[in-house]
């Protein structure tokens, strides 16, 4: 599949001078829905009007010569935890299937100003919670490199969406590596910005100091053109940084001359699958050749980032779900007696497994008795983990590492074993704990041709950086060689 | 580390979650496992350390106390399972 020239950067100087039409590339990208959809079920809804609308309406305002937003007619998915105003927002849950959206995301109405054309809702792991989208609850999405495997997850739709040729962009949202493990398993790039980078108002809520929007996209400068958009303050939501935000686009091609990348030991050990580890260390050694100059570092509380992120994401979880009771939206359980019957019985038929999992687990962890002994402790851990990160960049720019331990597994491979689909999440958690920016950008093929991501992390508010290095992997083409 | 049977259903009971007694017996063994591999965080000394709740300095955000347009009563009951008068309706409290 050659998505080259199917980019935002191709497409939109095209459709402002008027050689192609937003309704043409809508046809493109409908057509391949028609034929890649019923195998790859990226896609929750598909809203085929509302692209239409949209599109002709960038198509009459350009031939009015009326000005248009930097995403003209770019057709992209909306992971199905973000509102869309008067359309279904589910989470890939049963609990909220009946949910129609009373506002816009506050990175909705953004896409909105900036002309992009909505092609529909894309499928999750339920409330994105996983890291397969096997836990939906409307049917798992197939990776479209090769169906019998996982796209990953949590925002396994938006990630096979996009390598299907179903859209150009797309909205992710990354708790501990949701945007960056699909973008590694599905061949393409994805950024967690920094906490606070991008406003959550509009998210469904699953780990509040977690939680993160992201672009993904086919290049680096898709998914910066798509970050210029969503980034910077927002009056409803508080925890929005008011930071200025940078151009992301500048600055891309600088290169790595000059730069200090750190190489941390503790992600390229055991567990790491060994074609990985040889793509990377090639791609590494390039970097150098490149003029970038290599420091091996150490990042020691890297062993303990899974179990702080499991207690930390499934505490906040148990708080955050508490409110789907069936009172004020959502799905209600039926012929109930009392109010405390109709919360047990709604929250249990309502929630699939692995959600009920996460709120046991995490009720448990704040339980009286356990509190301290888990919760606190992880909160404790997670300062040494963020003290980790602070240390390496006063010496580094940024700093390397794999973004998954192995590439895309098999449907069903670990749904029966929670702890290993957790373990997935290896080398994602600690920029969620620590609140920096870190991107997925290809990087590899291993011997089946399932391709693998390098993952580039960066101090707070680093995007330039992480886009930048990120930028010179894409350079080398390290998925087509070999 | 184990989780007991009444572990499970204690835990479920705050979460307002009902456990099928066929249920219980796995999720004790999955909550088990995990709980076990957390574990490894009692290898840290943390008894310096300070909990870190959030990844930024939080402070408060304020702004001018002025009515802004929000949600209509007809829009902020559009989606209630049921309604009764404008309100949200539920079944009966007390018996």
């Amino acid at each position: 599949m050659n998505n080259a020239n199917f980019t935002a950067a191709a497409l939109v100087p095209q459709i402002l001078e008027g050689s192609v039409r937003a309704t043409d590339v809508l046809d493109t990208v409908f057509a391949t829905i028609r034929e890649q959809e019923p195998r790859v079920h990226a896609f929750l809804q598909v809203t085929e009007d509302l692209a239409r609308s949209q599109a002709e309406q960038v198509d009459r305002k350009i031939a009015e010569g009326k000005p248009v937003g930097p995403l003209a007619g770019i057709p992209i998915g909306i992971k199905d935890n973000l509102c869309v105003r008067g359309g279904r927002t589910t989470c890939a849950s049963r609990i909220l299937e009946p949910f129609v959206a009373p506002y816009d995301a506050t990175v909705i109405s953004r896409l909105r100003a900036a002309d992009a054309v909505f092609v529909g809702k894309t499928n999750l792991d339920e409330f994105a919670m996983g890291s397969s989208t096997e836990n939906s609850g409307f049917g798992a999405t197939r990776n479209p490199i090769d169906l019998e495997r996982v796209p990953g997850g949590s925002s396994g739709g938006s990630a096979a969406a996009i390598a299907a040729g179903m859209c150009v962009l797309a909205l992710g949202s990354d708790t501990g590596g949701s945007i960056r493990q699909p973008a590694s398993f599905c061949g393409i790039v994805g950024l967690k910005p920094t906490y606070s980078r991008v406003s959550r108002f509009g998210l469904v809520a699953f780990a509040s100091s977690l939680d993160q929007i992201g672009p993904m996209a086919h290049t680096v400068r898709d998914a910066a053109m798509l970050l210029n958009v969503i980034a910077g303050a927002d009056a409803n939501d508080s925890t929005c940084s008011p930071d200025p935000v940078p151009n992301y686009v500048e600055g891309l091609e600088d290169g790595v001359r000059g730069l200090r990348l750190g190489v941390p030991r503790e992600y390229f050990g055991e567990g790491l699958a060994p074609d990985i580890k040889s793509g990377l260390e090639k791609v590494i050694h390039r970097m150098e050749r490149e003029g970038a100059e290599l420091v091996d570092i150490s990042l020691p509380h890297a062993p303990y980032a899974i179990g702080t992120y499991y207690l930390i994401a499934t505490s906040e979880a148990s708080a955050n779900l508490a409110r789907y009771d069936g009172v004020k939206y959502g799905f209600r359980a039926k012929d109930v007696k009392n109010l405390g019957e109709m919360y047990r019985r709604t929250r249990s038929e309502g929630f699939g497994p692995e959600v009920k999992r996460r709120i046991l687990l995490g009720t448990y962890a704040l339980s009286s008795g356990y509190y301290d002994q888990f919760y606190v402790k992880a909160q404790k851990v997670r300062t040494l983990i963020s003290q980790d990160f602070e240390s390496a960049f006063a010496k580094v720019d940024a700093i390397l590492t794999p973004t998954t331990p192995d590439t895309a597994f098999k449907l069903g491979e670990k749904t029966s074993d929670p702890l290993q689909m957790y373990l997935v999440d290896i080398y994602t958690v600690s920029a969620n704990l620590a609140g920096i920016p870190g991107i997925s950008v290809p990087a590899g093929r291993d011997r089946s041709g399932l391709p693998f991501g390098m993952q580039v992390l960066g101090p707070k508010f680093g995007e330039p950086v992480v886009l930048r290095v990120a930028r010179a992997v894409e350079m080398l083409r390290p998925g087509e060689a070999s | 580390m184990p989780v007991s049977r009444e572990d499970v259903l204690h835990v479920a009971a705050l979460a307002r979650l009902e456990v099928a007694p066929e249920q219980v017996e796995s999720f004790q063994r999955e909550l088990g496992a995990i709980l076990e591999h957390f574990q490894k965080l009692n290898e840290l000394d943390t008894s310096n350390v300070e909990p870190t709740s959030h990844a930024l300095a939080l402070v408060n955000v304020f702004r001018e106390d002025v009515p802004q347009p929000s949600l209509t009563q007809e829009e902020a009951l559009a989606n209630a399972p049921q309604k009764a008068f404008g309100h949200f309706r539920v079944p009966k409290v007390i018996d």
